[in-house]
């Protein structure tokens, strides 16, 4: 690879998109639809305000039409220090978003010297979204949810996104994917103004596991192989993953509070 | 009508010319210590920066012309980023990146109008010092592989002297910063929080080894 010099007329900037574009390497559009092809599809994720910042959570199941295809995939990430992206819709592509965007967000801090701002990066999210829209068309659509503490307001701060980029910042919380129809209910019976991480953090989980009952595509918590929902809570000291134990002892917490209810979790 | 100039005329005269420029800019030094690899500048500009990051443990510095220096390290950062994007964060190295500075400084010396007055450090990191790497490019393209310390910029000869009398591989950042202040600084002056700019790759740390040390964290350290 030699160096990428250009022109003052093409230069790219600090934009990490354009410069792929510039040089061969951006992804190509699809041009049939999807219809035939089992392709994995990656489903729900919640995030959730909490005092200290957001919490974001995501179950670890992909499915492909009836079949599970995988059921560790990870759909929380961070998309840098501060802020992080859960995604659902088609696997593939969203992890290819997922990584370009985190490089992006890493690419402009380091050409410009300076990281941008938390709206900043909720719209690079959103024209990325609104950019894979003729994929989406063809049946490879990814519903990212974004969220991030942000430094210069003190808050933490979440956006929900639909097919078409389309960016809504949510003031308590958000869902995306299959299963976001009862995730969203359960949260917004549970969900407190001004509650702590942990308090957010069970809620998030309860409310995967409530999905994972009444949505195929939703994984629960899988105790014979140690596959637990990716859980992070984003706060002023950044993106910090919620450790698998921490997450299976509240499960086995959970699991123990409704056997004590008799065991009938209707 | 073009007069004949003798080849070896021509690139004494182009050398001269780089080396003038880059002799006017302030000088800076990398240092390979027990903490990582520390580069302190000279630079009274708190946002026009010598020293930045080009990836995890890659940092880049440089000394001469601004726009130039600045140029290539943007270059650099994209190359970086497309070869991480490419193939794996793992594949991406400093002795790479420090060829192609090389090239293209060695293209520019000998094919265009005027040389780039600069010199060039890239800088990588690794988990023990034995491991860690620093090339010194300068303005024709010749690369240096230095190893413990290296100076650049104008009287760079004295102050690697002065820093050649004390280094020890063995320093924490503090000593590495003091040390280094002064080799810059030399016996008539004596450099304060503002005068310096200075970044570390840190030995052992998450991803992204780059750090800044500045403001008060700086100032403490020169005491």
């Amino acid at each position: 690879m030699t160096l990428p010099l250009f022109e003052a007329g093409g230069d790219p900037g600090p934009n990490f998109a354009a410069l792929l574009r510039s040089s061969g390497l951006a992804p190509p559009v699809p041009d049939a639809p999807a219809t035939d092809l089992m392709i994995s599809h990656a489903t729900t994720v919640v995030a959730i305000r909490c005092q200290q910042g957001v919490v974001m959570a995501g179950d670890r199941r992909a499915t492909a039409g009836h079949l599970i295809s995988h059921r560790s995939i990870e759909k929380v990430f961070p998309a840098d220090r501060y802020s992080g992206v859960a995604i659902a819709g088609a696997a593939g592509p969203a992890m290819e978003m997922v990584r370009l965007f985190q490089l992006q967000l890493e690419h402009y801090e380091k050409v410009e010297g300076k990281a941008l701002s938390l709206d900043g990066k909720a719209n690079q999210l959103g024209m990325m979204v609104r950019n894979n829209l003729p994929a989406a068309m063809q049946g490879f659509a990814v519903v990212p949810l974004f969220a991030g503490y942000d430094t210069s307001r003190g808050v933490g701060r979440l956006f929900q996104y639909d097919v078409t980029g389309g960016r809504y910042e949510e003031r308590e919380y958000a869902v995306g994917g299959s299963g976001s129809l009862h995730a969203g209910t359960v949260i917004k019976l549970g969900y407190r103004s001004g509650a702590d991480a942990d308090e957010m953090i069970d809620l998030a989980v309860s409310a995967l596991f409530r999905t994972a009952e009444e949505d195929a595509a939703t994984g629960g918590p899988d105790l014979v192989r140690g596959i637990y929902p990716v859980v992070a809570v984003i706060g002023a000291d950044g993106f910090e993953r919620v450790v698998d134990t921490d997450v299976e002892s509240r499960f086995r917490n959970l699991l123990a509070s409704l056997e004590n209810r008799g065991g009938d979790s209707q | 009508m073009p007069f004949y100039v003798a080849p070896e005329q021509l690139m004494k005269d182009r050398a001269d010319f780089a080396r003038k420029g880059i002799a006017r800019g302030r000088a800076l030094t990398a240092l390979s210590i027990q903490d990582g690899i520390l580069i302190c500048a000279e630079n009274r500009s708190n946002s026009l920066r010598k020293v930045s990051e080009i990836y995890d443990r890659i940092a880049f510095a440089g000394v001469g012309r601004y726009n130039e220096f600045d140029q290539l390290r943007i270059a650099g950062v994209r190359h970086a980023d497309l070869k991480g994007y490419t193939y794996s964060r793992e594949d991406v190295d400093a002795r790479s990146l420090a060829n192609q500075y090389a090239q293209l400084l060695g293209q520019t010396f000998t094919h265009e109008m005027k040389p780039m007055e600069v010199e060039i450090l890239v800088a990588e990191v690794a988990m023990e010092s034995s491991g860690d790497q620093m090339f010194h490019v300068l303005y024709d393209g010749t690369v240096n592989d230095e190893s413990g310390y290296t100076v650049l910029g104008g009287e760079a000869d004295s102050i690697a002297e002065r820093l050649g009398q004390s280094y020890d591989g063995g320093w924490a950042v503090g000593d590495g910063v003091r040390a280094a202040s002064a080799a810059l600084s030399g016996q008539e002056r004596t450099f304060e929080a503002d005068d310096l700019e200075v970044a570390i790759l840190v030995r052992e740390t998450g991803r992204r080894a780059f750090q800044r040390i500045e403001g008060e964290e700086l100032a403490e350290m020169l005491g």
